[in-house]
């Protein structure tokens, strides 16, 4: 009879890497149904795309890398990155925008990094800062929320062939972000009162319908919480950053500077708290040390926000405080049980 | 003594664990029939090997010493029951390794006669090194852990007072139920050896801990210390509890220091298992032969705790519970979470040997391949060292054996909490002893290279040392010399003469003995 003589333990709790990205996934469907809801079938086909290119790209780096396949597609991991890049992306972005994105994200921030693991890069937000910088016109060409949608044959063909509906204009479709344009109004010296007094853009928290975006991502980030896939640190002391920030320039000019709660409840605020910034791989991984590089996600999100040339800084702030976590991992070392505090 | 609950502290990290204790626990202690063959490894526990003093062929009884401690760190042997002793030789013995290791091999006669018992009522009476010698003759180590010899746990110096006695009744591995059916079955035992362990340690005071999903030994324990100033605490069911320093720190609230022992906070842990052992010593005069194990999983139809006595084949407590065979995919000594796997049935119970599961294909993990690491930080939640398993992990993997230590490795319990919650299914805790056992062997192979050194450099020494006293010898003998022209100048001058004034008398006989002074003249003169 032979015996199995493996390592202890000889027992394991049901977690995996494929229920995480399950999990995941999962949560990300509250925030997806609302962007259906608000723009149409566009989320959806940016979706698909996304996650076929995601496929074809993470095989076809697995092969080249000599790699077994199946396994290491079935963890979930190309799907969450395309997800996180495909519901960034405007609604009605062309399918080769989609396509570049997800292919960089996966070829290059991941792949030949090492693969899952091994990436210092959040790779959706490599793939979503590429397309920001190289295709600025296509990446801010939201369309205004809620409203007319296209039917899905006439989204499907303008978004691979770029053929116009027909109706009004494809220009009539687009709309700036409620962040994109209050950076526009305040540039034009206007206060914050005339601005989000005349504009029908700006809702009761954040922007109209993105705060309902917002508010589906805190409910599937909640449920991530709940089921104990992510830790509190990060989404909190991201949101937190975010919110003192916003509160300390609020409190001192609420004409020049957004509210908080404008804040929380605008762009990829909660997309990046609870679903970017919680990427492990990436993220820190001392209690401490999360705390420290969610902040600064916050507080980088908000400099940008505020300051900077993009209307939204969520994506920049990760990669940035991606760069920072070893350092920040090498001083926030838990103490040791039993070792003594230093005095 | 009976207690409203008191307050209890926590300790880093931990798991709720399925206990899965109910199959053993339901029905008391039952005998396992003897072996035919009892093997008894010469070196049962951490220190030296014992050292043989009986001969193949002698017949032995029950309680007989077979080998006797050698060194300090070590503890004897005894026959567990009566038999011819048949061979000293390798045998497969319980070890991760499955290597072999030399073995005291008895033919039992079936018998069971033992040697004669020397009851003794009047320990406190006794000095604590008196005890501590009967306790290290019965050779009890450890049970309930990696087996340290007990005797040198009772004695952490006289500048070190230990305030408490802290007995562990936790038993927080899954399945292992044999410290909960001893403290049902024999509490009395155990407070007995209680005060005894306390007298030969000088402690004040004793907390007993006791998990809260063994209600009844709980009880039992409460009923036996009732007028006593022991504590029996109920603790929470978390895994591993049952850890000594996080037992002390759930109890005392106290931290044991990073790498040092209980005994630095005023502490000694005691199994509840080793204090009935320490009893029978002192009071009944008899040798540690046998222990209750637990013989559980779903490999075994008929699980419980046996009464086994050392040195029994792990085969026969399997065939005592009707193991099915066919069915098993591994056979642990231990529990599920820090057990090893046997390779060998044929390895014997030892006086650390707590648990056997029989654990079928369905039950056990099976083996899956391990993903990479996505530094999820979930192994960092449940540590109950507070380390850093992730980054372990890693320098482990990249062979950079200092940074695991710079992240603590020796800290690291071995507990196995990180490799059950790894979402990755990597082996953890197999990387830690592996970092382990290259550190100990590169420390090996640099007191062996710094000893080559020491020796060279002695050697250079000596050598340069004998120059030096050549050349001083030289020096003095030049010096002797050089002084000579003055003073043995005119000593030779007047042998010179009398040798010639010889000469003369003695005629040109003579000639040959002026001619032998003739070499020292000259070097007086040069």
């Amino acid at each position: 009879m032979a015996l199995h003589t493996p390592s202890s333990p000889h027992t394991h709790g049901d977690a995996s890497v494929s229920r995480l990205m399950v999990e995941v996934l999962l949560s990300l469907l509250p925030g997806l149904a609302v962007l259906l809801w608000l723009f149409g079938w566009g989320p959806l086909l940016n979706l698909a795309i996304a996650m076929a290119v995601a496929l074809c790209c993470e095989a076809a780096m697995l092969w080249l890398r000599a790699r077994p396949i199946l396994p290491s597609l079935s963890d979930g991991s190309a799907a969450v990155t395309a997800a996180l890049l495909a519901l960034s992306l405007p609604p009605l972005a062309p399918w080769w925008l989609t396509a570049v994105g997800i292919a960089f994200a996966l070829v290059f921030a991941k792949h030949l990094y090492g693969g899952l693991g091994y990436n210092p890069f959040n790779p959706a937000m490599i793939g979503y800062t590429v397309l920001l910088i190289s295709f600025p016109r296509e990446m801010t060409q939201w369309l205004p929320p809620g409203g007319d949608h296209l039917g899905l044959v006439h989204t499907a063909s303008f978004v691979f062939t770029g053929a116009p509906p027909p109706g009004p204009g494809i220009d009539s479709l687009s709309a700036a972000t409620p962040l994109d344009s209050l950076k526009t109004q305040l540039g034009l010296m206007r206060t914050i009162t005339e601005i989000m007094a005349d504009n029908p853009i700006f809702g009761a928290l954040g922007g109209a319908g993105w705060q309902w975006v917002n508010a589906a991502y805190l409910l599937g980030g909640l449920a991530l919480l709940a089921r104990r896939v992510i830790s509190w640190q990060i989404p909190v002391a991201m949101l937190g950053g975010l919110a003192m920030t916003a509160l300390c320039f609020y409190a001192y000019d609420p004409d020049t500077y957004a509210s908080p709660l404008f804040h929380l409840f605008s762009g990829a605020a909660m997309l990046g708290a609870f679903f970017i910034a919680t990427d492990p791989v990436t993220a820190s991984t001392t209690a401490r040390g999360r705390l420290v590089y969610g902040a600064g996600i916050g507080i980088i999100a908000y400099v940008i926000r505020t300051w900077g040339g993009y209307p939204d800084g969520v994506a920049f702030g990760v990669l940035l405080m991606n760069m920072a976590v070893p350092t920040i991992d090498y001083y926030t070392q838990p103490r040791v049980f039993g070792e003594q505090p230093p005095s | 003594m009976t207690e409203a609950a008191p307050s209890l502290w926590e300790f880093p990290g931990g798991l709720h664990l399925a206990a899965r204790k109910e199959q053993s626990a339901a029905s008391p202690a039952r005998d396992c029939p003897l072996p035919e063959e009892l093997v008894l490894p010469l070196q049962q526990h951490i220190g030296e090997p014992a050292e043989p003093v009986i001969k193949v062929g002698q017949r032995v009884l029950g309680g007989e010493l077979l080998a006797r401690a050698e060194g300090y760190v070590s503890l004897p042997v005894h026959a567990s029951t009566s038999g011819v002793v048949v061979a000293i030789e390798e045998r497969p013995v319980p070890h991760p390794s499955g290597l072999p290791a030399p073995c005291i091999v008895v033919a039992v006669d079936g018998e069971d006669a033992f040697v004669e018992p020397r009851p003794r009522s009047d320990f406190r009476q006794m000095d604590p090194s008196g005890l501590r010698n009967m306790i290290r003759d019965a050779g009890i180590s450890g049970m309930g852990g990696a087996g340290f010899p007990t005797f040198i746990k009772l004695n952490p110096g006289a500048r070190q007072p230990v305030d408490a006695l802290v007995v562990n009744g936790a038993e927080c591995e899954p399945y292992i139920t044999c410290d909960d059916v001893l403290m049902r079955e024999q509490a009395a035992e155990i407070v007995a050896g209680i005060h005894i362990v306390r007298h030969a340690l000088g402690a004040k005071a004793c907390i007993v801990g006791i998990e809260d999903n063994k209600p009844e030994a709980l009880e039992a324990m409460r009923r036996a210390t009732a007028g006593t100033d022991i504590r029996v605490v109920q603790v929470p069911t978390i895994y591993p509890t049952g850890g000594e320093k996080q037992l002390i720190r759930v109890l005392t609230g106290k931290e044991v220091p990073s790498q040092g022992l209980p005994a630095h906070v005023g502490l000694v842990c005691q199994n509840v298992a080793t204090v009935a052992a320490v009893h029978r010593a002192v009071l009944h005069g008899e040798a540690l032969t046998s222990r209750l194990v637990t013989v559980a999983g779903d490999g075994v139809d008929a699980p419980g705790n046996l009464r086994v006595r050392l040195g029994t084949p792990v085969e026969t407590l399997l065939q005592a519970c009707d193991a099915r065979r066919e069915s098993l995919d591994r056979v642990l000594m231990g529990g599920p979470m820090m057990g090893f796997a046997l390779h060998d049935l044929a390895a014997p119970v030892v006086k650390t040997s707590n648990c056997i599961l029989a654990l079928t294909t369905e039950e056990a993990e099976p083996e899956v391949a391990p993903r990479p690491c996505i530094r999820c930080g979930e192994c960092a939640r449940v540590c109950p060292a507070r380390l850093l398993p992730q980054q372990l992990y890693w320098h482990a993997r990249a062979k950079e054996f200092d940074k695991t230590q710079d992240h603590h490795l020796f800290d690291c319990i071995e507990c196995g909490c990180c490799a059950y919650v790894c979402p990755s299914h990597i082996p953890l805790v197999h990387y830690y002893r592996y970092a382990k056992t290259e550190i100990w062997a590169e420390e090996r192979i640099k007191e062996r290279a710094d000893l080559a050194r020491r020796r060279y450099e002695f050697r250079l020494q000596r050598i340069e040392r004998e120059k030096l006293e050549r050349q001083r010898k030289h020096q003095e003998k030049r010096a002797v010399l050089k002084k000579q022209p003055a003073e043995e100048g005119k000593k030779l001058a007047i042998q010179e003469a009398i040798a010639r004034a010889r000469a003369k008398r003695a005629g040109r006989g003579a000639a040959d003995g002026t001619a032998a002074s003739q070499p020292s003249t000259d070097k007086t003169e040069s």
